[in-house]
């Protein structure tokens, strides 16, 4: 079970949140003007990298708050946490996605 | 049977206490300090179990949780425990064993005789020999032949508890390395240090030491830790589980250890969940057996065990011991039992050479040597009193004529050490194969980890192991690997000749290392002999990876004192003491408990909810509706919000309006519906249904954190704030005219679909009219404080009026007589709103909403989608149940389902709801609807079975 850094409630265990998947997808400006490959893309082509994995969780038994984290799908090591709205950082592992 | 055995002077028990227990029906007498399976020996029982699978006789094989055959059946009745491994029981008064998979025991089994069929059940023999006429034929039969203990069937008295603990280290296993960690992380006394030992006393295999030095380090160094007070020392705790980030899971027997005598006021096992900064493992190493013919009599056991046994205990097993190890720690082990009063008679090494040091000091012993020798051959009934050696050939390939015949009634394996290596692996560390000691040892893990001692292959000794992993030029089908789940060297072969060659394949195959004690002891001989029959090297042929629970773990522990009504929290309704007295039959509702029906006198449920049906129709209803999902969005931005997240449009929805909508998800499927209120213009109240409400919060939540970002919108759940109740029916407006009010409720002033607020008997109140009945029902909110007080207000304003409460039994057949949807019930994970009739309206909303794009792909325009429709058997008596298949017009398959049925007293005739493939085009066709086996003829027709117009409604 991992150990989640919330931004507002600090180390919390991992049954305390929800993981939302994959961050930084953005939401087409028109859904209309769209083709189906790309709207079909955005509802569920998703990376899974055998490395770092920029994702976003709820921290639902608490303070109820959205955060962006960068989490090594090997290791399960948190990278960074990060606000929801910023860039995915740039790591000290020379890894960015 | 052998006689008592007495005690050598170093035993680690306490001779001044005997106690006395019993085992399969006969008392003997133990002492304090011992387990069970010391009880045993001690008391001459060789044979204490049964094989799985051939219902072979063992005896005692090990002194610890690697134990493989001296399984009990512990106790009786509801406390009865199966499968307890006798050697990690420890004695105590009035315990009471019994032998297990045996009948009538298991020193005289006639299942015995499954032994000489051997050749028809191999590895996999279900997918072979039982083919005719099918495995199920056979199956209760071979279930109940082979097998274990029986669980009991009486719910468990015991209980048990969960807690979490932090620890800036936490060293696992108490032996002389991790007592050494202990006193060194804890030296500076500020890290909390937690020092966890799965046995009744710390101290590892000093425990089994005779050396008085180490027996004072050992009493000093836990004197030491005790003083500190940033010292934790658990023991009866096995460190079960290591997960990520440093959390580990242990199971603590807190009373197991008493027996009958365990207060109830204690819990049996309490379930730590562990957080650790750093982790030590310091899990020692098990030793393994070698593998030859008829290797699992009782009377040969793991030469760790033996010392352990003589040296701990005191007890000498046999008055003719000898040794057979393929490495040097068993010539040192030999030396130390022989100087404490345990002679060993012979050591038989499959080595050609052995240390000279070692020899020489053997000699002097008095320990008859026999190097380069193989034993291929135990005999004894059933135990052990005799073994022929035969040399091995130079090369290893096969044996020398010569055989000799030594007799001895304890036979010790020393095949090499295995560190114990499961949690490392569980951790997600990785193992590297040393050649030298034919084992696997850590070699690097990502969390914060470190291992010490003989788990990180820090023996303390040189071993020079030379593993021979089968006895070469005997048969293999004698020859035990897995001795738990009698896996032989023979199914080994047969599934590399089946080419089931990767590590994984033969584990599921021939069952090595499935067993209870999951291949503590056999693991690595199988692996051997797979790499040997395979050509190649064990690095090549990998090991599977460990999983939790290193040990088998009470599953009570993991449901603690979340059972019964502590199972979930749950949630009663304001009015709750009301409905008790009326009578209620409550169910549970997801959380919510709430009244299905209220039952008069000897009245069945469904003539309740045909009564409370009619009052409804006919007169008026009460129901209480508070679990009704209620949440308020405000703010300058929450209009647009609001009209990104429903179908409608409620651009136009002005204060005082209601409107019903639905909400779905981004692949365009329905997730909720419910009212929509404006209560002003910056200011809305959405309905949900009982159990979306906080999945549309969390939904609302997402988008506002997630997607939209900037948006001065709030999202307030007031679900629980008020209390509500719903007042249906003709007569409900004189009802509600009844009480005090401050608002116009006539007719044009408030008419359906509208809200207003106002006072209730004095109170504050929200009411809306809106509609789940088909006809005219006020929604009131109050206060949830007053809640009970409305409702009993109603019910006794109520009385001249007909007025009944009524449940949500009643409430579903209603609503199902009026064709209203349950979304829930009557959609699923495919459903889109086109399938509910919403398609034109949809068509004709301009803006953009969540989902709507997805309406538009390929699978939202297929004709042949599953739509809502109405369903109506040809006759009008028969029944229908919720699950039914509408069949294809072929019959040979499902074109949907019955979603809700029920007998409509307003109606007098069976009307349903269902999702059927291209319904909406097919009204009037005649289906078949299918349920276990029974077909019934329905016809599909619009889904509103009364009042279509909705002329009640407004009336």
């Amino acid at each position: 079970m991992m150990r989640i850094e919330c931004p507002c409630c600090g180390l919390r265990s991992e049954d305390e949140f929800r993981c939302g998947g994959e961050s930084h997808i953005a939401r087409p400006a028109e859904p209309a003007s769209v083709d189906d490959e790309t709207w079909a893309a955005y509802l569920y082509l998703r990376e899974n990298p055998k490395g770092v994995h920029f994702e976003r969780w709820h921290h639902r038994y608490g303070c109820g708050q959205w955060f962006n984290v960068a989490r090594d799908l090997v290791s399960h090591e948190l990278v960074a946490v990060y606000p929801m709205g910023a860039g995915k950082p740039q790591l000290d592992r020379g890894e960015r996605a | 049977m052998k006689p008592t055995i007495q005690r050598l002077p170093h035993a680690r028990v306490d001779l001044s206490t005997p106690i006395e227990f019993s085992f399969d029906g006969r008392r003997y007498t133990g002492y304090a300090g011992d387990t069970l399976a010391s009880a045993l020996l001690a008391n001459g029982v060789d044979v204490v179990g049964r094989s799985f699978k051939f219902h072979r006789p063992r005896g005692i094989f090990a002194a610890g949780p690697e134990e493989t055959g001296a399984f009990v059946q512990l106790g009786a009745g509801a406390r009865g425990e199966p499968n307890a491994r006798a050697t990690l029981v420890p004695l105590y008064p009035g315990l009471s064993a019994c032998g297990q998979n045996a009948w009538p025991s298991v020193r005289r089994d006639l299942w015995g005789v499954l032994d000489r069929f051997r050749a028809l059940l191999p590895a996999a023999f279900y997918y072979k020999t039982f083919q005719w006429p099918s495995w199920h034929f056979w199956e209760p039969l071979v279930r109940r032949a082979a097998g274990l203990g029986r669980a009991p069937t009486a719910p468990d008295p015991q209980w048990y508890v969960k807690e979490n603990a932090h620890a800036e280290v936490v060293v696992v296993g108490a032996g002389r390395s991790g007592l050494r960690a202990a006193l060194e992380a804890s030296a500076g006394g500020r890290d909390r240090v937690l020092l966890i030992d799965e046995q009744e006393f710390p101290g590892g295999s000093l425990l089994a030491s005779p050396d008085p030095a180490d027996r004072a380090w050992l009493d000093e160094t836990l004197a030491t830790l005790a003083a500190r007070d940033n010292v934790t020392l658990l023991t009866r705790t096995t460190v079960n589980g290591y997960y990520d980030h440093n959390v580990l899971a242990a199971l603590e027997r807190c009373t197991d250890h008493l027996g009958p005598a365990a207060p109830a006021t204690q819990p049996r096992q309490r379930l730590w969940r562990l957080f650790a900064g750093r982790v030590v493992l310091a899990t020692g190493a098990l030793e393994r057996p070698l593998v030859f013919p008829d290797n699992d009599r009782p009377g040969i056991m793991l030469a760790s065990a033996l010392c352990e046994y003589a040296l701990r205990y005191g007890i000498v097993p046999g008055a003719e011991l000898a040794l057979y190890s393929n490495n040097d720690s068993a010539w040192r082990r030999a030396l130390a039992l022989t100087a404490h009063g345990v002679p060993v008679a012979h050591i038989v090494d499959v080595r050609r050479e052995v240390d000279d040091a070692l020899r020489q000091a053997a000699a002097r012993a008095g320990i008859v040597q026999h190097l380069g020798h193989a034993v291929v051959e135990t005999r004894g009934d059933p135990a052990l009193h005799g073994i022929t050696l035969q040399a091995l050939a130079p090369d290893g390939s096969g044996l020398l004529a010569s055989r000799k015949n030594l007799s001895c009634d304890v036979l010790a394996l020393a095949g090499g050490w295995t560190p114990t290596v499961h949690l490392y692996s569980q951790a997600g560390g990785r193992l590297h194969w040393r050649e030298a000691d034919s084992c696997f040892v850590p070699a690097g893990c990502a969390q914060a980890v470190t291992v010490v001692g003989r788990a990180v292959g820090d023996f303390g000794e040189r071993l020079n192991t030379e593993p021979l992993w089968v006895t070469p030029g005997v048969a293999s089908n004698r020859q035990w690997v897995d001795f738990q789940y009698d896996v032989t060297a023979a199914d080994i072969e047969l599934a590399v000749r089946e080419n089931y060659r990767s590590v994984e394949h033969l584990k599921r195959y021939t069952t090595a290392g499935m067993s209870i004690d999951q291949g503590k002891t056999s693991n690595v001989n199988a692996l051997g002999l797979l790499a040997g029959l395979s050509g190649r090297p064990v690095p090549e042929v990998g090991t599977t990876r460990f999983r939790p629970p290193y040990h088998p773990a009470t599953l009570g522990a993991f449901g603690g004192l979340e059972t019964g009504s502590l199972y979930q929290p749950f949630q009663r309704l304001p009015a709750h003491e009301s409905h008790l007295a009326l009578g209620a039959a409550l169910e549970d509702y997801g959380a919510w408990q709430r009244p299905a029906y209220y039952p008069r006198h000897g009245e069945r449920e469904a003539e309740a909810v045909t009564r409370e049906v009619r009052a409804v129709r006919e007169a008026a209803g009460l129901l209480d509706y508070s679990p009704l999902g209620k949440l308020e969005v405000r703010g300058r931005d929450a209009r647009g919000f609001l009209n990104r997240i429903y179908v409608n449009n409620l651009l136009t929805l002005r204060p005082g309006f209601a409107r019903y909508g639905l909400v779905l998800n981004e692949a365009g499927i329905v997730m909720d519906d419910g009212v929509v209120v404006c209560l002003a213009e910056d200011h809305f109240l959405l309905h949900t249904t009982s159990g979306g409400a906080t999945a549309v919060r969390e939904h609302l939540e997402e988008c506002l954190q997630c997607e939209w970002t900037g948006l001065d919108v709030i999202v307030t759940d007031v679900t629980t704030a008020w209390a509500t109740v719903m007042l249906s029916g003709p007569a409900a407006r004189s009802v509600l005219s009844a009480v005090p009010t401050d608002l116009d409720l006539d007719r044009e002033a408030f008419p359906h679909m509208q809200f207003r607020t106002g006072h209730f008997a004095g109170v504050p109140c929200r009411v809306l009219r809106a509609s789940f009945t088909g006809e005219v029902s006020f929604e009131l909110s109050v206060p949830a404080g007053y809640g009970r007080a409305a409702w009993e207000a109603l019910l006794a304003a109520g009385r001249g009026h007909g007025l009944l409460p009524f449940g949500l039994e009643a409430l579903m057949v209603l609503r199902t007589e009026k064709g209203y949807l349950h979304v829930g019930t009557d959609t699923d994970g495919t459903t889109m709103p086109q399938d509910l009739g919403w398609g034109r309206a949809i068509e004709r909303q301009e803006a953009d909403f969540i989902g709507r794009r997805s309406l538009d792909l390929a699978v939202g325009r297929d004709p042949e989608r599953r739509q809502f429709t109405g369903l109506e058997p040809l006759d009008p008596a028969a029944r229908l149940s919720d699950g039914a298949h509408v069949l294809t017009p072929d019959g040979s398959a499902s074109a949907g389902y019955v979603t809700s049925a029920c007998y409509s007293p307003t109606l007098g005739r069976t009307v349903a709801l269902g999702l059927v493939a291209g319904a909406r085009s097919r009204r009037g066709e005649v289906v078949k609807a299918w349920f276990a086996g029974e077909t019934v003829p329905v016809r599909l027709v619009a889904p509103a079975f009364y009042d279509p117009e909705g002329a009640r409604l407004d009336d």
